[in-house]
């Protein structure tokens, strides 16, 4: 889906790597020690109870929340209170969220072509042909010249998704990209992401589409109390959890 | 057969199911809303009623027996309004003591602007950026060439003989644009993460809506000069502009301050993850969706703003109020205040309802149907 160019030299080195990384919210411990290495092309799926710190995990990545110990290192670049840093980071990392997060005042065009145009100081006519053909991508051109607020969810869900595609990110976080949505629009969003996972994307999502993750992940990561309890590729991580919090919320999840 | 029909009409459509004539058209509109019961009747028949009493007199003093002929008030005679007291000043109200002869120079500023605002709000004529830069920076510098002359030729006007509308105009338009920018920067000050900032934004709008603006007037027309050292004198129109403007900049402050508010976190948290920098996230994404939301709260503080203007007659600027005050003292035309004070009630409401209806028409085009 991206026409990304290859980094010869960054090939070794991991997408992402967190150390060591505690977080806190005042008093309460969110993140306790979390130690994950994320390979190039490699697609992760975060779960666990709600309240367990996945969300706040992939929202250190990109510096939408600040972890106060330990390192995270994006693409090379390590994460410190540098503007210059972050925003170079912020760059390279797209995201999409639980509730789209579009912006209401643009178009659905303006909306994937303002980032590209006023952070990748692109000329506008690129970044709209950019911009139709990530529109394209995730099926809805036709609804370019729409407001926002005119859409579907699972439309407004897979514009969030074009519009970081426009800044050629290296890495893809969700943020429960399908929580918000009515049943009926849960799969076209999954199905956009699934091709997506197919043009080898370096993609985190936290999700608790199970189905998703038994198709595209390469490992499962399950979370609980702000920790990393444990780690898996999807087959053991489904048929055999080794740990009992792990077994207790697949038997909740998989129940239905 | 029911299939048919669905085919043929669209819903609510089909001829023979037509509303009841009285549920329809004027008839059923007044049925609705005028006389639904009799307690809504009798509400109906005393508004009318009242409109009656206050409106026939009204018009009847105003237009029917007025007197608009002469130039004397010998010329009223009619028992009802003296417009002619209004006519013989009328150039005194428009531009104060401003040479006669020079009228012309007046009438080009106002010109001017008026050519510029119709560039700027018609949505059909092309290059508002153009238009935007043109009004902010060369405007103002040939506005005020033009009205304070001493340049290619044209004679000096002191400040000091500016007054009536024109002064009122003045007043209000640099006040509206110089307020505006400073509101929001320090609405968003207010709202920065930095301590000193926020605590400096904090102090300063508190400080200015806490004082009456009257008071900041006097202070800067009479405690400023004080402190200033000697030989050092500026205009006393520069200085009251600089009171109106530092004050009513706290009031747009608070207004921006609420819009801001009511964006969603998930605004700013888009635009962070696109990485945009602090200033393109609050100009492109927040700024536009706060300053939209609280377009009338900004229209409602312009209002005041351009009202707020005649309490420069304390300060013995002549705007438009404090012009038509002095001529009432005019033994000439003793006891035609009320023409006077309707007049001058007249002219600031065609202002004030002009930006209330702009607002209205510029909400309805910013609106993208969009829900939060």
């Amino acid at each position: 889906m991206t026409d990304r160019k290859t980094h010869p030299a960054s090939e070794e080195i991991p997408a992402v790597q967190l150390q060591g990384v505690h977080k806190w919210y005042g008093e309460f411990h969110v993140l306790k020690n979390i130690n994950m290495d994320v390979a190039r092309g490699e697609r992760i799926v975060i779960c666990g109870p709600s309240g367990s710190g996945k969300s706040t995990m992939i929202r250190c990545i990109n510096r939408l929340e600040e972890h106060q110990k330990g390192h995270i290192v994006v693409d090379g670049t390590e994460l410190t209170s540098d503007v210059k840093n972050i925003e170079q980071i912020r760059r390279e990392v797209g995201m999409v969220f639980q509730h789209f997060n579009l912006f209401p005042h643009l178009t659905v065009l303006e909306n994937c072509t303002l980032a590209p145009i006023w952070v990748r100081k692109m000329p506008k006519a690129k970044a709209e042909e950019i911009a139709m053909h990530f529109l394209e991508k995730v099926r809805i051109p036709e609804q370019a010249s729409k407001f926002p607020g005119q859409l579907s969810g699972g439309q407004q869900q897979r514009v969030a998704i074009a519009r970081s595609l426009c800044m050629n990110p290296a890495i893809m976080l969700f943020d429960e990209p399908t929580s918000a949505l009515d049943p009926e629009m849960i799969k076209e969003v999954l199905d956009t992401m699934i091709e997506l996972a197919e043009t080898g994307m370096t993609m985190l999502c936290v999700t608790h589409e199970m189905g998703f993750a038994k198709t595209v992940a390469n490992r499962v990561v399950f979370m609980d109390g702000g920790e990393i309890i444990e780690t898996n590729d999807p087959h053991a991580f489904f048929d055999n959890p080794q740990h009992e919090r792990t077994q207790l919320f697949l038997s909740q999840v998989l129940q239905h | 057969m029911s299939e048919m029909m669905q085919e043929k009409y669209a819903p609510g459509t089909h001829p023979d199911w037509e509303p009841p004539a009285t549920e329809v058209g004027v008839i059923g509109w007044m049925r609705e809303n005028l006389f639904s019961n009799w307690r809504n009747s009798a509400l109906t028949l005393l508004g009318v009623y009242l409109v009656y009493l206050i409106f026939v007199p009204l018009i009847d003093w105003a237009i029917v027996n007025a007197d608009w002929a002469g130039d004397t008030r010998d010329a009223c005679t009619s028992g009802g309004a003296c417009w002619v007291f209004v006519k013989v000043r009328f150039n005194q109200f428009m531009y104060g003591f401003y040479p006669a002869e020079e009228y012309w120079r007046v009438n080009a500023t106002a010109v001017l602007f008026a050519l510029m605002i119709l560039w700027l709000t018609v949505p059909r004529i092309p290059l508002k950026r153009v238009a935007g830069v043109l009004t902010l920076f060369v405007f103002p510098i040939a506005a005020y060439f033009l009205l304070g002359g001493g340049v290619f030729g044209l004679s000096e006007v002191e400040t000091t003989r500016w007054g009536g509308l024109t002064l009122t105009l003045i007043l209000a338009v640099v006040g509206i644009v110089a307020a505006f920018p400073l509101g929001i920067i320090l609405a968003l000050g207010r709202r920065s993460e930095m301590p000193i900032v926020r605590a400096l934004s904090v102090a300063y709008i508190e400080l200015w809506r806490g004082v009456p603006l009257i008071t900041v007037l006097f202070m800067s027309s009479v405690m400023l000069p004080l402190f200033l050292p000697e030989g050092v004198n500026f205009d006393k129109l520069l200085r009251a502009l600089i009171g109106i403007i530092l004050f009513q900049a706290s009031y747009i402050a608070e207004v921006v301050r609420g819009g801001l508010q009511a964006i969603p976190k998930g605004q700013y948290e888009a635009a962070d993850a696109l990485g945009l920098s602090y200033g393109k996230k609050m100009v492109l994404i927040i700024l536009p969706q706060a300053l939209k939301l609280v377009i009338p709260g900004i229209v409602n503080t312009f209002n005041e703003l351009f009202k707020d203007t005649t309490l420069v007659l304390i300060i013995g600027l002549l705007d438009l109020l404090a012009i038509i005050k002095a001529a009432l003292e005019d033994s000439n035309w003793l006891g035609y205040s009320i023409e006077g004070y309707v007049f001058a009630g007249a002219v600031f409401w065609i202002f004030c309802f002009g930006m209330s209806r702009y607002s209205r028409a510029l909400e309805r085009k910013l609106h993208t149907g969009h829900k939060r």
